[in-house]
């Protein structure tokens, strides 16, 4: 946990700092099985290429993972993730690199809404609301 | 489940899962457990303390550790040899739609939302039912349908966890098969194109196989992309994924002069695409002396040494 965000420096148009992830095999592989999917297209580059893909590809629920490191990471340990809603684009093959930010569009009371954005060199791969609450952001 | 089903019997046969309501509650495999809870924070690389570390979970205002929210769906995946249940409406549709011939999969939407925190010890039980689906639509990948699944998890009589999650049963289409395999290679002397940041996003849709058109905020669309002077100019421009299916409207048989990496003649079409926009590109697959207005044609792909993908016309007879 590197960041705990001052909550006076919450505000809608506030920008997270960017996380950089390197989707090399090893991570592509290591999340697929952190996150007890199996499917061979997360592991399996022969299978995943006689599909149709171009190598193997990291999972949805690693997605939805980092789309919640790159809020709390930014919020701190106290933030509760209430809801992430995802949409997927292109995918993110092994070897490409993610670029995820995210952008504070709401505030109300102490919850707080951010748009997140996953490009790599595809194009984007996720584009993403989440809704967090912050208990200091709540009237004293 | 019959062996085969006729696409037009699809409608009935999804109305029919749908109507079955909900799957019978499943229990995940083990309990809530910090071995598989260091695996995720370990692979994504979070550091959240509160996953790991009772004193920072209790700072943060939890009774002790918790479970990252989002691993709820981890808590009942299948695993490696695991089989579904046979209630289960992923599974009935999917094999449904298999048998209809759309035996393509790709998820679209992924929406969580968590009612609490999971603590370790606790049991998970999933449930699930199809809530939506539409189709048969065209889209970039094939005709196919939209799936949309709920699924919650409780423990005991408690809602912890909701999801919608969306899927896309498609027919793979001849272009997105050629977009996954190698396209043609051109002559290293080929002449680029030149891309600004209002073209961008049709030259990334070509290196995928995708012809893409600029759709403006009144839902029209149109090509060749025009600036996006109404929204910010960090925004993605919005588009659709054309078919790649068209016919010529009009063509110029080039003879002279020479151009590099082309020989000569050529033909270079302007194409009315089916969705009613037109795009200029070289036309092959007919006699130059044959081509004339309303030859269908199919968009095809071919790679330059520079490594961005110029989309051509195939002609169809």
């Amino acid at each position: 946990m590197t960041t705990t965000i001052d909550p006076a420096a919450i505000a809608v148009g506030t920008a997270l700092p960017e996380l950089v992830i390197h989707a090399d095999p090893t991570f592509v592989i290591s999340t697929a099985l952190a996150t007890r999917d199996f499917q061979d297209v997360h592991h399996d580059r022969d299978k995943a290429v006689a599909r149709g893909s171009s190598d193997i590809f990291v999972n949805i629920l690693t997605d939805t993972g980092l789309v919640q490191r790159l809020v709390t990471d930014w919020a701190g340990p106290r933030a509760l993730v209430k809801s992430i809603a995802l949409r997927l684009g292109v995918p993110l093959y092994a070897g490409d690199t993610l670029t995820l930010s995210g952008t504070v569009t709401e505030v109300s009371g102490a919850q707080v809404t951010i748009d997140v954005r996953g490009r790599d060199s595809l194009g984007e791969h996720i584009t993403a609301t989440a809704v967090i609450v912050v208990p200091e952001l709540a009237v004293p | 489940m019959p062996e085969s089903i006729a696409p037009e019997d699809v409608p009935e046969a999804l109305t029919k899962l749908s109507a079955a309501g909900a799957s019978a509650p499943r229990a995940g495999r083990d309990p809530v457990n910090q071995p598989m809870i260091n695996n995720w924070v370990e692979a994504l690389g979070d550091t959240n303390p509160i996953y790991v570390d009772d004193e920072s979970a209790r700072a943060a205002g939890h009774p002790g550790i918790v479970a990252p929210p989002a691993m709820a769906q981890v808590w009942t995946m299948n695993g490696l040899h695991g089989t579904r249940t046979a209630d289960d409406p992923l599974g009935l549709a999917t094999q449904l739609l298999d048998d209809a011939g759309y035996t393509s999969v790709v998820g679209t939407n992924c929406e969580q939302t968590y009612h609490r925190y999971l603590r370790p010890g606790e049991e998970v039980t999933v449930s699930s039912r199809l809530s939506e689906f539409k189709g048969p639509k065209r889209t970039g990948l094939g005709d196919g349908w939209f799936l949309t699944f709920t699924t919650s998890w409780h423990v005991g009589d408690e809602l912890v966890t909701d999801m919608l999650f969306r899927i896309l049963k498609f027919a793979p289409a001849a272009p997105a098969d050629e977009a996954s395999a190698e396209f043609l290679a051109a002559p290293a002397e080929r002449v680029g194109p030149v891309i600004s940041r209002d073209t961008e996003f049709f030259w990334a849709g070509t290196e995928v196989g995708e012809l893409r058109i600029q759709r403006l905020p009144d839902g029209t669309l149109r090509h060749p992309p025009i600036p996006a002077l109404w929204q910010d100019k960090a925004e993605p421009t919005d588009y659709v994924v054309a078919a790649g299916t068209g016919t010529v409207f009009s063509f110029v048989v080039h003879h002279a002069p020479k151009v590099p990496g082309r020989e000569l003649p050529f033909v270079v079409a302007l194409v009315e695409l089916d969705e009613g926009v037109r795009m200029l590109g070289e036309l092959r697959g007919i006699d130059p002396a044959e081509v004339e207005v309303g030859v269908p044609v199919r968009a095809d792909f071919e790679k330059l040494a520079d490594g961005t993908v110029l989309p051509f016309w195939q002609a169809q007879r």
